[in-house]
């Protein structure tokens, strides 16, 4: 009964599958923006570490600020990093001074504590990065109808991570002849529609002064912010490897004693001896 | 279970008689994993996964219970209550991609135990019910793993919950009321996520117990194992512990060291871009794929392109994918051989693998965008799928002319092979070297069915 039925039913999604399988095909359009579309440049990243493996690499903190100082000058004047603190920059080798001077230097929304009425007052470390619109309706029509993404955890949420970004703020570049860019958009081949809406950031070398003479070419500006985009998403990155070495090595270890006692147990039953009394 | 040659517990203290009379515990874990459970002597790695399949259900619980004090099941927070874990709770990092490649971890550990268990005929008689429940735990974990991915509330979280329900509604009549009613509304929102989270809070603790039916289940004819021979007396095994605890401690390790590693070096090489942005029910993502693990049942979802006999082509989707998973609970009935090892089954092992490569394909198909030749291959593979287990296992074990089999475990170890040629289920009777007498309650040899 039950291969009978087993019969019944495979014959019947076998033909069903085949049937579709035979069926003939709408002709595809080939994809235009397939034929532009570039995938995001591979860089070694020094905090990959060797082989940019991604295994014993830290961020250069010199360079973590250098990008916080790009998206400061650049990014932030349509970009929030609503996830991040003030103090979480002790993490990138600001001081608590620091920390505090910089905190001020932005209003966060709040409560007049005379007034009720809604109002502003000096931001302290622990808030977070204030957002640049209220919502997205603001953000949308200060931007020509585009939202520029909140930045905090862009490296996690595309495809190439720190790649993608660094390709795409140094990518814009004139359209081929045969490719249309719509009025306000920007030809950017790492961009999935190749038209995106936000300017090129990065007009050219020396638009950010960096504080430690590093000179800020377009590359090295790119470098430096997609590395900082990469701390904002993943905080905890070295704490991660860190700990990935030390339970790697550890389990390694555990891992070789376990199997000599494995072998030391069994050695009676893998190579019996006369006589021998078995491991209990 | 227990053969004859069972070890029986002896308390040796007062406190252990007592509590053996009042409460025997000590008696019960003795009998289940200590020297009171004899186990086939042969048992391969294959065997580990079992045993660590519990351990990924372990790191699933304590990790999740702890990600639950810090989440907050409302569409307007979830996404930031997981950064919030990310970022501010202490080693909230470390418990959130310990859950996440955690729940990978115990798809693929059980992937390979069912394996396994198809290769060496772990579902035949006498373990048709211990077959049946683990296919009952998969899909628990199925259920289980795809609204923990909706907790997240991000992107692929928002938009897989939408297609997964959706395809409720290809039930006939009462396929929308159906849907309304399990999403608690006409869309995934607030009544959705905090439905899933109160049953992904409730399902790890179902698996289990029916995990515990399952080593029940295991425990009563004992363990298959690599010749697939029936054990015949102690000469052919060992106590559970200290072999098999020495050798399943071992394989703990090796398998931690690879999960310490993904936690730490890649704990986002098996998830989606998409799924750390924030839910946004106005933006389709380009591109709606579920988790790996679920990607061959996917492509075969997706393989139903064409309405046939009167069926639209979604209902024949949902119906075929439903059915790949319960076709799994007749295995026991389909393949009537009597040989259950695929070491001593020269066709069945061809077609064995070949539907493991099935699967692979299936798999590649599901996580990629329906273009030619994708489809079409997706749909080939997807009825060899239903082929394979619903036509070809019932006819290969009609035709097939199995090796010789060992006669015993022993025998297989030490090497040596069955003289008459015949396997074991179809020796001459009294042929058996072993007195009948000392045969366990391991069950007989299946026999050839009529
Ligand atoms: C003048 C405003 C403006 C500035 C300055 C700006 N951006 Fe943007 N950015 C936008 C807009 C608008 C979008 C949305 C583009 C779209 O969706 O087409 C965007 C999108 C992005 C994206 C997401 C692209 C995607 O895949 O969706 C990234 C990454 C990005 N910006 C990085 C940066 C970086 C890094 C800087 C600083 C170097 C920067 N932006 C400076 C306006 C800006």
């Amino acid at each position: 009964m039950v291969r009978l039925g087993a019969f019944g039913v495979g014959l019947l999604f076998v033909v069903t599958l085949l049937w579709a399988a035979v069926q003939p095909r709408d002709p595809v359009q080939p994809d235009p923006v397939e034929k532009y579309h570039l995938a995001p440049v591979a860089i070694d990243w020094s905090w990959r570490g060797p082989g940019n493996a991604g295994i014993f690499g830290t961020f250069d903190r010199a360079q973590l600020q250098r990008g916080f100082a790009v998206y400061k000058g650049i990014c932030s004047a349509c970009h929030a990093i609503h996830r991040v603190a003030f103090r979480d920059l002790a993490d990138i080798g600001f001081t608590a001074p620091q920390i505090k001077a910089l905190a001020k230097e932005y209003d966060i929304p709040s409560i007049d504590d005379k007034t009720g009425e809604p109002s502003t007052r000096k931001g302290l470390p622990s808030d977070k990065f204030p957002l640049i619109y209220p919502n997205e309706i603001a953000a949308r029509a200060a931007q020509n109808g585009a939202l520029p993404p909140d930045l905090s955890l862009i490296t996690k949420a595309r495809e190439g991570g720190a790649n993608y970004v660094h390709s795409l703020i140094t990518g814009y570049r004139d359209a081929p002849k045969d490719w249309q860019v719509p009025d306000g958009l920007y030809y950017n081949p790492y961009f999935r529609s190749l038209n995106v809406a936000m300017p090129p950031p990065l007009s050219g070398d020396g638009q950010i002064e960096y504080a430690d003479g590093t000179k800020a070419t377009k590359d090295q500006m790119a470098r430096d912010v997609a590395t900082f985009l990469t701390w904002t998403a993943e905080p905890k990155l070295e704490a991660r490897r860190s700990t990935g070495v030390a339970a790697v090595l550890f389990l390694a270890a555990l891992s070789v004693l376990a199997y000599l006692s494995y072998v030391r147990v069994w050695a009676d039953i893998k190579h019996p001896k006369a006589g021998a009394v078995p491991a209990e | 279970m227990s053969f004859p040659w069972a070890k029986h517990y002896q308390p040796t203290t007062t406190f252990g008689r007592y509590l053996d009379a009042k409460l025997p515990l000590p008696r019960f874990i003795y009998d289940s994993v200590g020297a009171g459970y004899p186990a086939p002597k042969n048992l391969n790695y294959f065997y580990n996964f079992g045993f660590l399949a519990g351990a990924a259900l372990m790191i699933q619980i304590i990790t999740g219970i702890v990600l639950a004090m810090h989440y907050r099941a409302d569409t307007s927070l979830a996404f930031d209550s997981v950064e919030h874990i990310m970022r501010d709770v202490n080693s909230g990092w470390l418990i959130r991609y310990m859950h996440a490649v955690g729940a990978s971890f115990f798809f693929a550990v059980v992937y390979i135990h069912i394996f396994r268990g198809l290769y060496y005929g772990s579902y035949k008689a006498p373990r048709e019910v211990l077959w049946m429940l683990g296919v009952v735990i998969l899909l628990l974990m199925m259920a289980a793993a795809f609204m923990g991915y909706v907790l997240v509330w991000g992107q692929m979280s928002f938009w897989g919950a939408t297609v997964i329900t959706n395809l409720f509604s290809a039930v006939p009549y009462v396929g929308e009321t159906l849907h309304t009613w399990l999403l608690g509304g006409f869309a995934a929102d607030n009544a959705t996520l905090n439905r899933f989270f109160s049953l992904h809070y409730l399902l790890p603790f179902v698996i289990l117990g029916v995990i515990i039916l399952h080593v029940w289940a295991l425990h009563i004819p004992g363990s298959n194992n690599p010749t697939g021979v029936d054990v015949k007396g102690p000469q052919d095994t060992v106590p559970f512990h200290p072999y098999y605890t020495a050798k399943d401690f071992f394989g703990l390790s090796v398998y931690l060291m690879l999960f310490a590693g993904v936690v730490c070096f890649l704990p986002n090489a098996l998830g989606e871009p998409d799924n750390y942005i924030p839910a946004n029910p106005l933006a389709t993502p380009a591109e709606i794929v579920p988790e790996w693990y679920l990607l061959p049942f996917y492509a075969i979802l997706k393989s139903f392109t064409v309405d046939f006999l009167f069926i639209p082509a979604k209902l024949w989707g949902v119906l075929a994918m439903v059915s790949a998973i319960a076709l799994l609970f007749f295995l026991p009935w389909l393949d009537t051989s009597p040989v259950r090892s695929n070491t001593y089954r020269p066709l069945n092992r061809i077609f064995f693998w070949v539907l493991v490569a099935d699967c692979l394909v299936l798999g590649y198909c599901g996580g990629h965008p329906p273009v030619e030749p994708l489809v079409r291959i997706g749909q080939l593979a997807a009825a060899y799928y239903f082929a394979h287990f619903l036509l070809i296992v019932p006819f290969v074990a009609r035709i097939e002319k199995p090796l010789p089999l060992p006669h015993s475990i022993n025998e297989a170890v030490l090497g040596k092979e069955s003289k008459t040629g015949a396997p074991i289920g179809l020796q001459p009777p009294g042929y058996n070297e072993t007195p009948a007498g000392t045969l366990g309650s391991g069950g007989a040899t299946p026999q050839p069915a009529e």
